[in-house]
């Protein structure tokens, strides 16, 4: 996802959280002093309460009660975000366990925000751990204000937060150890997990833990100058590497509470259908099923939620029920005529996002009139969505992978008529993600509370997760919107770009969620758009249509670069190749000096891959593309070949420009997945279609993912800098089927218009 | 009630015997580190060893599992040679992200080491073509397979 200040056209990034928050509150109801926000005084003390309430880890150091005395003697300018007790624990043994304000669904966060609170610390590397936080305030995205994972933000925002947060920790040991050796702070340093004194004498952190607490939380810290790092920017392995290779680690399916029951649902055929009618009495005589609920589902459907002891007898379950659904008061969207106004609507004037004069576009020289069809994609994480809920009569515990758990929490309270603080979320290591766990709707937690609610009814009272199938969450909606570009282009024989007119057709992701009122402007959604034009200054023209459409959609893994990114590179391309010119060298020619980033990052790739210098095998050809996106960006230069009109890609170099590096395995482990991710976009089978208002696909057999086969060599080279780091979660992927598609045009001759690849 | 020998051990399992191996495991018998990825054996997360032979649990039945060995993550990290070797190297290699596909992932790659073991990158492909990440590692996982081949050299 993705909310970027450039995309808002003007809207200072300092006005975004709170208009974020009001139109939060707003639609959500919340009570902006237990759910959201507590960057006041006052809530600053209810959150200590709230926490100590809730038997929340106040982090700190061992006690909790002295914990308390630690917070309340810190400067009352300091917000919960900034409060080390929240964030920071110390055993006596020495063991530092940071939290983490996002969640970690394969990122690398949960590593790459405590290097970070590390490196301040002078912590122990091989003694830190790390778990995640809730929705508690003091772990809410400091930038926006609210619990949010997405647009590649976690390093980008909470890098000054984490180190910060490490150099208030140290200063509270350094102040324990001072006043224990009777000398002033100022002769004291830190290395690796202890106060080095006079003549070398040493104390642990974690001997020093209970003192520390007891010492002042200072406001001002004073931090390392980047020089002295020796954990930012080292390449190292993932805190959770071994529970990962044994089964260990759990995630938001692997919940067990005493009594749990499972809960599955049947959905309605159709987005927003209803039950006609049931009859159930199979289901019921399956051994294990305890009821058959009918429960609201998404879009004021109705489904039939089957809850039973286990996963299997639920599914069985739901096989046996015989169910006639209602789908009359719903339209019942089919892709393929979908396309057919997709495309009359593209040629249309639609909401103007960019203009430019159009009228040189006539008498152009040379002219490419291009269509592109992008086609709905589901994120498909490997860990199918889940939600436990363990519901009592005045308050909820859930527990699950969510991208936004504060607003689910604010999201099950309405479901369930709880006051939102009698709502915990558990924020859970999650099974990938892609954009899947961070619904506007809450879809799958709101969806997960009335099955709850319904079950009480009936008099269960056990905890219930309610668990998605694979062909659950294929069909379950929420894709990346289908889209249509149409692009005319005028240039002259040098690749001067005269008038280049752009028009995209697709659903809007935020209409109707709480993001809507500041992503949609004069009726054109900044998540639609994004990717567009730059870097390159050509006088562009560009119309929006959003057509609404019976389709849930919503930001998958790099939002609107998925698309633009791809209309954006393969045309460029065209217009060098069909100018004759090197398509590395017009790019650059085109940047001019206005992108220093695009630039390095492109060159780099140029220069470690061997273009323009090494003899490609027979049949192999080079594919170009650079992209930026969340601030972050990626040039791809690729081998590639078609074989019997089949493409194949063979090696990828990676040219990366994201500023400072926190982690550079992490980073070429993005490079590499996202890498992989876009090429998935490319190959047969990676489409969701509708027939009738029915998803045609259900599982990896009909709706392809990327395997080991399809795996390229892959080299990520990154370019060095000091400046603020930004985010490498999603911009590995817009630049690379762009990339893959112009070694196809190199080699046909014509450039694919539509994904997955069709090679007319 | 039916028994199925687990990682050695005999257990009884009260569940249904149409039951498929990945849920008795998870649901009944409470261990979760074999995952529930797609119920239709196409992707294999859910990979366990019966007689040392890598199956997709989400569809094999504990009915044909009677008086056969099952092997899951939780015992070929820890307990046998070549799956230590293979957790040691996916730890090096740092090969997991997100990590939900990964008990699948050293099942399958376990299996091909104990049948072959010097496998080459096609062979690597062959073996694990059918274990879907999301995440992409299969860079790593293609590294990690070698090396730990080279380990147990």
């Amino acid at each position: 996802m993705h909310f970027e200040p450039h995309a808002l056209q003007g809207q200072a990034q300092h006005f975004m959280p709170k208009n974020l928050q009001a139109i939060v509150d707003k639609a959500q109801g919340a009570i902006t002093s237990g759910a959201i926000d507590a960057s006041d005084g006052v809530a600053r003390r209810t959150f200590l309460k709230v926490s100590a309430a809730s038997g929340f880890a106040l982090g700190a150091f061992p006690l909790v009660s002295a914990a308390q005395g630690a917070a309340a003697a810190a400067p009352a300018g300091l917000k919960p975000h900034e409060q080390p007790s929240a964030f920071v624990r110390i055993d006596a043994d020495g063991t530092v366990t940071v939290t983490i304000n996002r969640l970690d669904f394969g990122q690398g966060v949960q590593t790459g925000l405590p290097m970070i609170l590390a490196e301040e610390l002078d912590a122990d590397w091989s003694k830190v751990r790390s778990v995640h936080g809730d929705a508690n305030p003091a772990y809410a995205d400091p930038a926006f204000g609210m619990h949010l994972t997405g647009g590649s933000n976690s390093i980008k925002h909470s890098y000054t937060q984490y180190r910060e947060l490490g150099a208030r920790t140290r200063a509270m040991l350094v102040g324990a150890a001072a006043a224990q050796w009777g000398v002033d702070a100022s002769a004291l340093r830190t290395s690796n997990g202890f106060v080095v004194g006079p003549g070398g004498k040493k104390l642990g952190y974690g001997a020093l833990a209970e003192a520390a607490m007891k010492q002042p939380v200072p406001e001002k810290v004073t931090l390392k100058d980047p020089k002295q790092f020796r954990l930012i920017g080292k390449p190292t392995g993932r805190l959770d590497a071994k529970a990962k290779s044994s089964g260990q680690q759990d995630y938001g399916i692997d919940v067990r509470l005493p009594g749990m029951l499972t809960a599955v649902v049947a959905r309605p055929p159709v987005f927003g259908g209803k039950v006609k009618s049931l009859d159930d009495s199979a289901a019921k005589a399956i051994k294990g099923v305890k009821a058959v609920l009918r429960v609201p589902t998404d879009r004021g459907g109705e489904g039939i939620a089957i809850v039973a002891d286990g996963y299997w007898p639920a599914k069985q379950g739901r096989d046996a029920l015989k169910v006639k659904w209602d789908t009359s008061a719903v339209t019942k969207p089919d892709t393929t005529a979908l396309l057919a106004q997709y495309r009359e609507l593209a040629a249309k004037p639609g909401n103007v996002a960019m203009q430019a004069d159009m009228a040189p576009l006539a008498g152009a020289p040379h002219k490419i009139s291009a269509e592109f069809v992008f086609p709905y994609l589901a994120h498909a994480p490997m860990e199918p969505l889940n939600c436990t809920v363990k519901l009592d009569r005045d308050k909820a515990e859930l527990w699950m992978g969510t991208q936004m758990p504060g607003l689910d929490a604010m999201a099950a309270a309405k479901t369930l008529g709880l006051q939102p603080q009698n709502v915990k979320v558990n924020t859970q290591m999650a099974g990938g993600g892609f954009g899947r766990r961070a619904i506007p709707t809450s879809d799958y937690v709101v969806e997960a509370c009335g099955i709850a609610k319904a079950a009480r009814t009936a008099g269960i009272t056990a905890p219930v997760r309610t668990l998605w199938s694979r062909e659950d969450d294929i069909k379950g909606g929420y894709y990346r919107p289908m889209h249509v570009h149409r692009a005319e282009i005028g240039f002259d024989a040098k690749g001067k770009i005269l008038a280049w007119d752009h028009t995209i057709v697709g659903q809007s992701i935020t209409k109707g969620s709480p993001f809507e009122a500041f992503m949609i402007k004069n009726g054109i959604d900044a998540t639609a758009i994004e990717g567009m034009k730059e870097p390159y200054d050509v006088p562009m023209k560009l119309s929006v249509h959003h057509p609404d459409v019976n389709v849930p959609v919503l930001w998958w893994r790099s939002v609107g670069s998925t698309h633009t990114a791809y209309a954006m590179e393969t045309l460029i391309d065209e217009v060098a190749r069909t100018t004759k010119q090197d398509p590395v060298a017009y790019r650059l020619a085109l940047m001019g000096d206005k992108h220093p980033r695009h630039k390095a990052a492109l060159q780099l790739a140029v220069a470690q891959s061997g273009y323009g210098k090494k003899k490609l095998a027979a049949g192999r050809a080079w594919g170009v593309a650079v992209h930026e996106s969340f601030e972050s960006v990626v040039a791809y230069v690729v081998e590639a070949s078609v074989k019997d009109g089949t493409p194949k890609l063979h090696s990828i170099t990676a040219g990366v420009h994201c500023n400072l590096v926190v982690n550079p395995k992490s980073v070429e482990a993005q490079v590499q997945g996202a890498a992989l991710m876009g090429l998935g976009t490319c190959l047969p089978g990676a489409a969701i279609t509708l027939k009738d208002g029915v998803v045609e696909q259900s599982n990896f057999g009909d709706y392809a993912v990327p395997r080991i086969t399809d795996m390229p060599q892959v080299t990520v080279h990154i370019v060095p800098s000091a400046d603020p780091p930004k985010g490498m979660g999603e911009p590995g992927l817009p630049p690379l089927a762009p990339a893959f598609a112009n070694a196809i045009a190199q080699i046909t001759g014509k450039t694919p218009r539509e994904l997955p690849l069709k090679l007319a | 009630m039916p028994t199925l020998n687990i990682n050695g051990k005999d257990t009884a399992v009260d569940a249904d015997e149409s039951t498929p191996i990945l849920w008795a495991l998870r649901d009944t018998l409470g261990m979760t580190g074999t995952k529930f990825g797609c119920g239709q054996a196409l992707c294999g997360a859910c990979t366990v060893h019966l007689n040392g032979a890598p199956v997709r649990s989400c569809i094999t039945p504990i009915s044909a599992a009677a008086g056969q060995k099952i092997t899951t993550i939780e015992a070929i990290a820890a307990d046998d040679k070549v799956g230590k070797a293979v957790h040691a190297a996916w730890v090096k290699h740092d090969v997991a992200q997100c990590g939900y596909c990964q008990s699948g992932q050293i099942m399958s790659a376990t299996a091909l080491l104990k049948g072959k073991k010097k496998p080459t990158d096609a062979d690597i492909d062959a073996a694990m073509a059918g274990n879907v990440c999301r995440c992409g590692t299969y860079v790593r996982i293609r590294a990690a397979i070698h090396d730990a081949a080279k380990t147990l050299a």
